[in-house]
């Protein structure tokens, strides 16, 4: 079936719309337009919310064309008054699972037919109050010979809270239930609460503090979208100079933190180090390791500089020289490899079911890249070439991180040698930005764990009416759980660190 | 072998020999100086978000500011954040910093407890809980026992089980799901304990402060012995903190 062009809206990324430009269609159309547009790979869904708009709920579903690079939108809605039911998505598109279960959690609608209708982080404003975070209605099965082993929400280390259920055999883990919800600040309805518009660009920058520059990038060009703000070359540049960064740091952190797992110290010592190099590489650019205050609507207050320039690429041969030796040594090591190849597979297959996006979509050739899909300006005129692996398992993803690093580094490079940063060519912040009314507006952006989506929709006065936040991990935290059928409960920490997923960022 | 060898010795020495007296380099945003020159005080307090800028007379408090800058950006002549990253105290009156004052953060010594020297002076182990955390305060909880920081030479670690722990470091707002599960943490740490506020949010909710999705009554039943400021707080900040508080 070809999808008629009249029920679907399109629109570029970091563009707005006028909401009343998005098509509504009845449930039984948008069902059907749905799943004829999932059976195409090039299409996955980058959010799926609603809001309450005076007596309905208004559904927005945003999905991405990979092969048109632009996103389609469609939208239903659901009278509050009306029974609050509608036959779910996800029993034929797995991937919307997720979604789903958040709108469920959130106004109570009940999706039939959906194959695992359960709670997602039990927010302070969820539907039904009479939940509790204690009483997760837990997969089990009954049987003598298996067992349950519950890890968390505290767990061994400095690391975030959720709770982890296996169901083994014995050391063999059978299945696997990921809890969230513990880290829950209300951070979307902050969104609304809130007219200060540094208040909300400090919101951004705390969404995932490991993921700092990347939400606060999707922010401000959700906003400026929004004010129909066009920001410098510049600026554009440098934010997206600020993400490879992060991309650096995190994942040779993530390395680093692998070679703990597997008792390798030298590397787990080394690789610390080499990250150490780069955030304080960042803290000399914004004066914060993470990259906070960085990052702002209209602009910011650390134009990047030939002399800051220098100093990078001073950083960079320093980085290189030593990762090289290291990786060198590491990626060749029988006891790594033992312990990281073949375990926690994830098939291509099982990838595309479940919506992975980012590293753990790429670790399984699949190519998802927000980068090269639906580049902004920047990735236009420096262009990137995704890179994958096909096994899909933890030594695919140590093998991701390393390669993606050299790759940012040559982006960062090609960057460094054709551009001349100039202070004239920058701009300052402007919190005071005039939001159209009646509008949408999308963005979406490659962060290190894959993309990062925030859509905002304004009120007729042109204040901010919805807010919706969605991070990578939402797509991936599914990826952890299958990784770790049939394997040995003693290989989840190596499997946990391969994927580093957010806490905070599923939270909200 | 041979590899391994000359990795380390290409690496060198890596760790900060005095963490006491290490000099950070502009824009890090340390301890703010707050001047006498004449300004719109009013315009100066609605700049911050966080609402940490009191008026008449102008104060500064770090256990509300997420050291973004904007207030020194706007009021260059009357605020200049220094890069002293000494500014954790046991005190939290001491976290706010006065017009026309340029002394250091200090500490409350009499109002230490007499235990917390002699049992945690050459050694303390602590149990961190992430309770609404961004992960960035716990990255730099983590950063502050490597290679380059290395807490460990003072006898200061991570425990991975509150019964091994001497005291608790909460992150985050502290989450309205996350309360019980941290009182359960904190319950089970052996007497004499510490409790240690790290980062804005944990101090006092920060950003979040305002949100219906935390509950903060913990900090109603429990004694603060240490508030480490930032967003995320230094590695720097948090050692040198700790130190102050246990010898």
């Amino acid at each position: 079936m070809m999808i008629e062009t009249q029920k679907i809206s399109r629109i570029s990324n970091n563009q707005s719309i006028d909401i009343d430009n998005i098509i509504l269609l009845v449930y039984t159309d948008f069902y059907d337009t749905a799943i004829d547009l999932f059976s195409h790979k090039e299409n996955h869904c980058l959010s799926y919310f609603a809001y309450r708009d005076n007596d309905n709920l208004h559904f927005i579903m945003a999905v991405a064309d990979d092969k048109n690079h632009d996103i389609i939108l469609l939208s239903h809605l659901l009278k509050l008054a009306e029974k609050k039911e509608l036959l779910s998505l996800s029993e034929k598109v797995f991937a919307l699972h997720i979604f789903e279960r958040e709108i469920h959690e959130n106004f109570g609608v009940d999706f039939i037919n959906h194959p695992w209708l359960k709670p997602v982080r039990y927010p302070h404003n969820r539907a039904d109050k009479n939940l509790q975070i204690n009483d997760y209605p837990f997969y089990s099965i009954k049987s003598e010979e298996l067992h349950e082993v519950g890890v968390g929400p505290i767990h061994a280390g400095i690391i975030e809270p959720g709770h982890f259920r296996f169901i083994c055999n014995g050391e063999n883990v059978l299945h696997l239930e990921i809890q969230l919800g513990w880290q829950h600040r209300g951070i979307e309805q902050l969104f609304l609460d809130n007219k200060h518009n540094l208040k909300l660009n400090l919101l951004a920058e705390n969404i995932a503090g490991d993921t700092v520059t990347a939400h606060a990038t999707t922010f401000v060009q959700t906003i400026e979208a929004l004010a129909n703000k066009q920001v410098t070359e510049q600026i554009q540049l440098e934010r997206a100079l600020a993400m490879e960064l992060e991309r650096i740091a995190i994942h040779t952190g993530d390395i680093g933190a692998l070679c703990v797992d597997a008792a390798y110290h030298l590397g787990a010592n080394v690789f610390g180090i080499l990250r150490t190099a780069i955030i304080n590489f960042t803290q000399l650019w914004c004066g914060n390791r993470f990259g906070k205050s960085l990052v702002r609507i209209g602009g910011t207050y650390f134009p990047f500089t030939e002399e800051l320039k220098t100093e990078l690429l001073e950083v960079l041969v320093k980085f290189e020289t030593q990762f090289e030796e290291m990786v060198d040594l590491t990626f060749r090591l029988p006891s790594i490899q033992n312990r990281f190849d073949y375990v926690g597979t994830v098939t291509q297959k099982q990838v595309q079911l479940i919506g992975t996006v980012g590293l753990s979509a790429r670790m399984s050739n699949s190519e998802r890249d927000i980068r090269v899909s639906h580049p902004n300006s920047a990735y236009q005129k420096f262009a990137y070439q995704t890179i994958t692996q096909k096994k899909g398992d933890v030594f695919a993803r140590f093998l991701l991180k390393k390669k993606e690093i050299r790759k940012s580094i040559e982006w960062i490079r090609n960057l460094m040698d054709n551009y001349t940063f100039d202070v004239s060519k920058t701009e300052k912040p402007d919190y005071n930005l005039k939001l159209q009314a009646n509008k949408l507006s999308i963005s979406v952006n490659e962060a290190w764990r894959g993309e990062v989506c925030h859509c905002a929709i304004t009120n007729e006065k042109g204040e901010l009416k919805h807010y919706k936040i969605k991070d990578p991990s939402m797509h991936n935290w599914k990826a952890l759980e299958l990784s770790l059928r049939n394997v040995e409960i003693s290989d989840f920490p190596i499997n946990n660190k391969s994927y580093n997923l957010s806490y905070c960022g599923h939270d909200l | 072998m041979i590899k391994e060898v000359i990795i380390i010795k290409h690496n060198g020495k890596q760790y900060i020999p005095d963490l006491r007296n290490v000099k950070l380099k502009a824009p890090f945003r340390g301890k703010p100086e707050i001047s006498n020159v004449d300004v719109d005080e009013q315009a100066l307090a609605n700049i911050c978000p966080l609402g940490a800028i009191s008026i008449s007379p102008i104060s500064l408090d770090m256990g509300k500011c997420a050291f973004c800058g904007e207030c020194a950006f706007a009021f260059p002549d009357k605020i200049k954040f220094t890069q002293d990253y000494k500014i954790s105290s046991n005190k939290r009156d001491n976290l706010i910093v006065k017009e026309g004052e340029t002394n250091s953060i200090v500490f409350d010594n009499n109002a230490i407890r007499k235990e917390i020297g002699t049992t945690f002076g050459k050694s303390l182990k602590l149990r961190q809980v992430s309770a609404g955390g961004d992960n960035s305060c716990e990255t730099e909880l983590g950063a502050a026992g490597n290679a380059n920081f290395d807490m460990g030479r003072f006898g200061i670690e991570f425990t991975a089980s509150p019964r091994h722990a001497d005291g608790i470091v909460v992150t985050g707002p502290i989450s309205e799901n996350m309360a019980e599960p941290l009182q359960i943490a904190y319950d089970a740490i052996p007497e004499p304990k510490i409790f240690v506020l790290c980062g804005v949010d944990a101090i006092s909710g920060g950003i979040f402060a305002d949100s219906k999705a935390i509950n903060r009554n913990i900090l109603k039943e429990i004694k603060v012995d240490l508030y480490i400021p930032g967003n995320p707080s230094h590695p720097l900040t948090i050692i040198n903190g700790i130190l102050d508080l246990t010898r």
